[in-house]
């Protein structure tokens, strides 16, 4: 924001950075080859649901974008702070097409003028022990960073801190360490 | 690039905003060049200072002061979980860097935000709003999006540098008052000095009563920029306007002296302690008239809710 925009108190609604995503998959070949994390095959998209018919008429077109031939399977749920998250899900050695998925919601949110509304957007992956794991990636900033849930609020940080150091070559990653938000009960985790 | 927004800019209240800070700045202007042609010019340099450190003190400390006057204290994640979560969630649409959050024991429902930057803002808000008022979640989110918002714009540094010319202005009638600004008494001969020092007073005065005006139309600006940027935030125009509803009649149902220690930090609440309807006291109050305020969010709920986007 401009010293301008500040002075006159008229901040903007922050645009989405989309590129990032597509990082994504070799991110998850990182994981592959370094540990024991796989990919589960689920990845959703979290957003704001703004108020009137503009949106939900968006948001339907999207369900139906999605559901169209072929597509993943979509679930969409609403979590207790007013959120909506569409849930994708895809063969789970399918990051390409899961991404793809993720990018359409996101293209015709943008299209419409809701860009402003992406709050994040999750991956999910899960190692042998069953030990969870998620790259969450903040539209705002275009940033990604891990989040290891243990029991709620628990959260597994050396684990967070260990992918952090293996994925500093594949994805932009959040340097600030107070915009980690933790995302509880997320669908697809 | 274009991108496409739902939003269009109030020009009006722009301008309006530009205005009033056009003539605070030319009222400061006019002040320092009658101090300068009355005050003699070793005595300037001092009243200057020290106005200019009772001012950058209330600045770099906004954040200690206000939390202390209200009696806030601050929570961590683990103390108030829902309240971080909605707030981190804010900050990531936001794109803002995460404030502290306090709370303060009060049954009257608020919020307030302060801090000399979004680096060190407290985001600050009341028991009574998050567990008397009746408040739906939405609601309180709109609540803490607005106050986001005086924190994105700086607000505290805006009305702090506003407020300068008014708390010189001030010192100066009573420096003048009590010591004499006018020059050296022994010379005082033909009443000259007891003259420069009747008209220092008398301009330091007028000063004062008009950036004082001018401070309080500029803090309404202010507010009704916050809701803007707050419903924007939020994309839910509708609850930040229930939620003035419901915050503005549990407040008046409040008895007074309650409030009274509450009054001077009104200009960074999100609902102004005291109700008022008469004209004289809307040209005082902080905060816009809760109707008003309501009316523009309508609007924007408008621009919602229209079938096309706006190339930007």
């Amino acid at each position: 924001m401009g010293l301008l925009d500040t002075l006159l108190g008229r901040s903007k609604p922050v645009q989405p950075n989309l590129d990032q995503l597509f990082g994504l998959p070799s991110a998850a070949m990182t994981l592959e080859v370094n540990g024991t994390f796989r990919p589960t095959g689920y990845g959703a998209v979290c957003y704001r649901k703004a108020e009137g018919v503009a949106f939900s008429q968006v948001e339907s077109d999207v369900e139906e974008l999605l559901e169209g031939i072929d597509g993943p399977k979509v679930q969409v749920s609403k979590d207790k702070y007013g959120y909506t998250w569409v849930l994708c899900q895809r063969a789970q050695d399918d990051m390409t097409s899961l991404v793809n998925d993720v990018h359409a919601v996101n293209s015709a949110l943008q299209d419409n003028g809701f860009g402003p509304y992406l709050l994040c957007t999750l991956v999910s992956f899960q190692d042998d022990r069953g030990r969870k794991l998620a790259l969450i990636y903040l539209y705002k900033q275009g940033t990604f960073y891990p989040f290891a849930p243990l029991t709620e609020p628990q959260r597994d940080n050396t684990l967070e801190l260990q992918i952090k150091a293996q994925l500093g070559n594949d994805l932009r990653l959040e340097k600030d360490l107070s915009r980690w938000f933790p995302v509880w009960g997320a669908p697809g985790m | 690039m274009a991108t496409k927004t739902r939003f269009a800019p109030d020009r009006g209240l722009t301008s309006r905003m530009v205005l009033v800070m056009f003539l605070i700045g030319l009222l400061a202007v006019a002040f320092i060049a009658a101090l300068v042609a009355f005050v003699p010019a070793r005595s300037l340099p001092i009243v200057l200072i020290i106005a200019a450190l009772i001012l950058g003190a209330q600045f770099f400390f906004s954040d200690k002061i206000a939390t202390f006057a209200m009696g806030a204290r601050e929570v961590d994640r683990k103390q108030a979980p829902e309240l971080y979560a909605i707030v981190e969630r804010l900050c990531a649409l936001a794109n803002m860097p995460m404030p502290r959050v306090a709370i303060a024991d009060t049954p009257v429902p608020n919020a307030f935000a302060t801090g000399r930057n979004p680096n060190n803002a407290v985001i600050c808000v009341t028991t009574g709003l998050l567990r008397n008022s009746n408040l739906t979640e939405e609601e309180v989110e709109g609540v803490l999006a607005h106050e986001l918002s005086h924190v994105a714009h700086r607000d505290v540094l805006v009305i702090t540098i506003a407020s300068f010319l008014g708390i010189l202005a001030g010192m100066v009638a009573r420096m003048a008052f009590w010591f004499g600004l006018g020059g050296d008494r022994r010379d005082d001969r033909d009443g000259n000095a007891a003259m420069a020092q009747l008209v220092i007073m008398l301009v330091s005065v007028v000063t004062y009563a008009i950036s004082f005006l001018l401070v309080r139309a500029l803090s309404r600006y202010r507010e009704y920029a916050a809701d803007r940027a707050g419903a924007h935030l939020t994309g839910n125009p509708t609850a930040l306007a229930d939620a003035l509803r419901k915050i503005t009649g549990d407040m008046s149902k409040i008895p007074q002296q309650d409030l009274r220690a509450a009054e001077p930090y009104n200009a960074f609440y999100f609902a102004p302690a005291l109700a008022s309807k008469e004209s004289l006291m809307a040209l005082l109050a902080t905060h816009p008239p809760t109707e008003k305020r309501i009316e523009q969010l309508n609007k924007i709920a408008l621009e919602l809710n229209s079938n096309r986007p706006n190339l930007h």
